[in-house]
C-alpha cells in the first residue's frame, strides 16, 4: 500500500526525523492561509499524487506547469494552487493518461547546499533489511547506480539485533559527513529505521535529503510504501489508504479480501491461486488476446466472495468475455459453480463464458453449470479453456 | 523413498481447532497420515478429531514422538507459531498460513538459520508423498505414486503439475509447495539437491514465478550439478506488469533478471526444458524423457 508524500512526512515527523513544516491543502483559498502561516521566505507547492517525477512532470493543457512550484508569496501560492488542482498531472510514472491532482502540499522552502539519498527496503535474497545512502541525491537511484554506483553505500541489518549506531556513522562518514553532521545524520538514520520497523513499510525513501546552507539535514522528499500483510496490526496506517489514487475495480475487490490487479486486456479471469491466475493469463496471451485483470479468489472463498468477484469482472466494460479456472483444492468447485450460476443470472451474462472446473468436487461443480441453462462453455483443461474464451470473443466481434 | 516424508512420518497440527487446521488435518487423517494430535493454547486437554490437544507444542513433543508439524495459526500468530517449533527441536515445520508480515519472517528466518529444523512455507499448499504422507491443503485423489519431483511457488500450479502427469501415468515421489512468500523457508535449491540424490525421483518439475531469484539461482545449481535429471519449468507471469504484486507477496517485478522471460532464458541455458505453457508440463516432461 502507497501513500502520499504529505502523509509519508507527517508520519516521519512523529518519529523524529526532521522534516521542513507543511501543510496539505484541497482548494487555492488554503494553499494561501497555509503559505502565509509558514511565512517563510519561499514556499513550496507540490502536487501530491501517488508517483514520482512529478518536478519534471507536465499538466495536461498547460504546458509550462509542473508538480513542484516555487513561490514567495501567498497570493502567488494561491494563484499555483488555482492551475495545479483539480488537472491532470502527467511524469514518467504515471503513464501518459496522467492523474488528477486533489491536494497540494504547501511547505516553507529550505537554502539547499547539497542532496544526499536514503532509503530502507528488504533485501529479499539477503534476508535482511537493508539501508541504502548515497552522497548523490534528487535524482532517481537508478541513474545514480547506472552513472555513479561508487556512491551508493549499502548497510544490512541483522533483524534480532537491529540498526547499531556504528552502521548509521559508518554511512555517514562514506557519505562525506564530517564533524556534528555524523551524528546528525545517524539520528535520522536511526529515526527513520524505527519508523520503518514499527510500521510494517515495506519501503521508506528520502529522496532528496537535503544539506541546507545553515548545516541542517532535512528530508525535502518521502515516499513509503506498506507490507499489506502487516496493515492488520496498524489502523493508523490503514487509515491513510488513498481511494481516489487506487482503480475502482481493484478498490471494490479489496472490500471483498479478493487480490485483483487491473490490466487493460479484454478477458476477464477469476482463477483461484496467485499462480494459476497468473498462468491463465499467459496462456490467454499466448493464444492472441490479452487478460482484462489479474483475479486470485483464494483459498476458502466463500460464494459471497466468489459472487462478488464475478459481479466486478461483468461491470468491466473492457471485458469481452471471461474465463473462470479454477483448481480446486481448498475451494471446492460446487461453491465455484453455485456462485457463478447465480451471479450471472443476477448481473445478466452479456459476454461469453467458458469454466474450467478441476479438483475437489469437479462432478457436482459441472453437473450445477450444465443444469443451469446458462449458455455457458465448459472445458476440459487450461489450454481447452483459452482457446475456447479467444474464440468466443473473437467471434462475438466478428458478429 | 521419496522425499522428506513418507509412511513413517508423525505429524502434529498447530491450530487444529481452528476451522482450517480442523477440515485439512481431517482431509489428511482420511489420507492416511499419522496425525499424533494438535496444539491450540488454552484448549489443552481437549479431544479433537479424536486426537489429544494440548495447550504447546513443548507438551505435545513430550508426550509422543513429532517428526513433523503442520501449522494453521491465523497470520498475526503464525511466525510466533513456527518459532515455537523451533524451540521445540521439531525437525520438519509446515506452515500453510498466508499472509504473514515480513518482517516477523526475517525473524523466523534467523532462528530457523540457526536451529536444525527444516521450513516449508509460509503460504504454501504443504507437501506430499503419494500414497505416503499427506501435509497440507493440496487435493488428495489427483496424485498417484511415481516417479516424477514437483517443486514450485504456486499451490494450484503445483495441482496442474500433478494431474498432468498423474494423467499421462508418471506420477510424483513426492511434490513440494515451497510458497509464494518473499522470506520463506526451503527454496528450490534446497528441494532440488534432494531430489537429485533420491533415487526414486526420476524426473523434476519446477514451477517458479516472477519476483526474486530463485529460479535463477536453481538454474547455476541444476547447471553445476554433478547428478543429471531431465528437468521441466515453467515461470509464470510472463505478462504481469512491472512493479505489481500479482497475489503473492513475493510476486513482484521490482527490475533486472526476475521478470519471467529473463528467468525462462537463464534456466534454458542452464538445460532446462521450458514447458511452453502451463497445459504443457506433462506432455512437455514426456517429450524429454522419449528423447524429444
Amino acid at each position: 500500500m502507497n501513500i502520499h508524500e504529505y502523509q509519508a512526512k507527517d508520519l516521519l515527523r512523529s518519529f523524529g526525523v526532521p522534516v521542513p513544516p507543511g501543510v496539505a491543502v484541497g482548494s487555492p483559498a488554503e494553499a494561501r492561509e497555509a503559505a502565509r502561516q509558514l511565512d517563510s521566505g519561499v514556499v513550496v507547492v507540490k502536487a501530491q499524487i501517488h508517483a514520482g517525477g512529478r518536478g519534471a512532470g507536465r499538466y495536461v493543457g498547460e504546458p509550462a506547469c509542473g508538480g513542484v512550484r516555487l513561490v514567495k508569496t501567498p497570493e502567488d501560492a494561491q494563484h499555483a494552487a488555482f492551475e495545479m488542482l483539480d488537472r491532470v498531472l502527467v511524469t514518467k510514472q504515471t503513464g501518459p493518461e496522467g492523474r488528477l491532482v486533489r491536494k497540494l502540499y504547501i511547505e516553507a522552502g529550505s537554502a539547499i547546499e547539497h542532496e544526499y539519498y536514503l532509503s530502507i527496503l528488504l533485501d529479499r535474497e539477503a534476508r535482511r533489511i537493508v539501508i541504502v545512502a548515497s552522497s548523490e541525491g534528487g535524482m532517481s537511484i537508478e541513474d545514480v547506480a547506472a552513472e555513479k554506483p561508487e556512491s551508493i553505500h549499502k548497510s544490512w541489518i541483522d533483524p534480532t539485533i537491529g540498526l547499531s549506531d556504528h552502521q548509521s556513522r559508518d554511512l555517514a562518514v562514506k557519505l562525506g559527513f564530517t564533524g556534528k553532521q555524523i551524528a546528525a545524520f545517524a539520528a535520522i538514520v536511526r529515526s527513520a529505521y524505527t519508523a520503518f520497523t514499527t510500521l510494517d513499510a515495506s519501503l521508506l525513501e528520502v529522496n532528496p535529503l537535503a544539506l541546507t546552507k545553515d548545516g541542517a539535514l532535512v528530508v525535502l522528499d518521502a515516499k513509503m510504501s506498506f507490507d499489506e500483510n502487516g496493515l492488520f496490526r496498524h489502523a493508523n496506517v490503514r487509515a491513510l489508504r488513498d481511494p481516489d489514487e487506487e482503480d475502482p475495480r481493484e478498490q471494490e475487490a479489496a472490500r471483498f479480501g479478493l487480490s485483483y490487479v487491473g490490466l487493460d486486456g479484454t478477458i476477464g479471469c477469476m482463477v483461484n491461486g496467485a499462480g494459476l491466475a497468473m498462468a491463465t493469463m499467459d496462456i490467454i496471451n499466448s493464444e492472441g488476446e490479452s487478460p482484462a485483470n489479474f483475479l486470485d479468489v483464494g483459498g476458502g472463498a466463500s460464494r459471497e466472495k466468489v459472487a462478488a468477484a464475478f459481479r466486478i469482472l461483468l461491470a468491466d466494460p473492457n471485458v469481452e468475455g471471461v474465463l473462470v479456472n479454477i483448481f480446486g483444492g481448498i475451494m471446492r468447485c460446487d461453491i465455484i459453480a453455485e456462485a457463478v450460476v447465480s451471479a450471472s443470472r443476477e448481473v445478466g451474462l452479456h459476454v461469453p463464458l467458458v469454466v474450467r472446473l478441476a479438483g475437489t468436487n469437479v462432478e457436482e461443480g459441472m453437473a450445477l453449470i450444465e443444469n443451469s441453462g446458462l449458455d455457458v462453455t465448459v472445458a476440459s483443461d487450461l489450454a481447452d479453456a483459452a482457446r475456447k474464451i479467444v474464440a468466443a470473443v473473437r467471434a462475438r466481434r466478428a458478429a | 523413498m521419496a522425499i522428506l516424508v513418507d509412511e513413517g512420518t508423525r505429524v502434529l497440527v498447530q491450530g487444529i481447532t481452528g476451522s482450517q487446521g480442523s477440515f485439512h488435518a481431517g482431509q489428511c487423517l482420511a489420507y492416511g497420515t499419522k496425525i499424533s494430535g494438535g496444539v491450540t493454547p488454552g484448549r489443552g486437554g481437549q479431544t479433537h478429531l479424536g486426537l489429544p490437544v494440548w495447550d504447546t507444542v513443548e507438551q505435545a513433543v513430550a508426550a509422543s514422538p513429532v517428526d513433523a508439524t503442520m501449522i494453521y495459526v491465523p497470520p498475526a500468530g503464525a511466525a510466533d507459531a513456527i518459532l515455537e517449533a523451533i524451540a521445540a527441536e521439531i525437525k520438519l515445520i509446515i506452515c500453510i498460513t498466508e499472509g504473514i508480515p515480513v518482517q516477523d519472517m526475517l525473524r523466523v528466518r534467523v532462528a530457523l538459520d540457526r536451529s536444525e529444523s527444516i521450513l516449508i512455507g509460509p503460504n504454501c499448499p504443504g507437501v506430499i508423498t503419494p500414497d505416503a504422507c499427506k501435509i497440507g491443503i493440496m487435493p488428495g485423489p489427483i496424485h498417484r505414486r511415481g516417479s516424477v519431483g514437483i517443486v514450485s511457488r504456486s499451490g494450484t500450479l503445483t495441482y496442474e503439475a500433478v494431474a498432468q502427469t498423474t494423467a499421462l501415468g508418471m506420477g510424483q515421489s513426492t511434490s513440494v509447495g515451497i510458497g509464494g512468500d518473499p522470506i520463506k523457508g526451503l527454496d528450490f535449491i534446497d528441494v532440488l539437491e534432494r531430489f537429485l540424490a533420491d533415487p526414486e525421483t526420476e524426473s523434476i518439475i519446477m514451477i517458479g514465478e516472477i519476483g526474486g531469484s530463485s529460479e535463477v539461482d536453481a538454474a547455476y545449481f541444476l547447471r553445476d550439478h554433478k547428478i543429471r535429471k531431465p528437468v521441466v519449468a515453467l515461470v509464470a507471469g510472463a505478462t504481469a506488469p512491472p512493479g505489481r504484486r500479482m497475489g503473492h507477496a513475493g510476486a513482484v517485478i521490482s527490475g533486472g533478471n526476475d521478470t519471467a522471460a529473463a528467468k525462462m532464458d537463464i534456466l534454458r541455458s542452464a538445460g532446462v526444458r521450458i514447458a511452453p505453457s502451463p497445459a504443457a508440463l506433462g506432455t512437455t516432461l514426456e517429450a524429454l524423457l522419449k528423447g524429444a
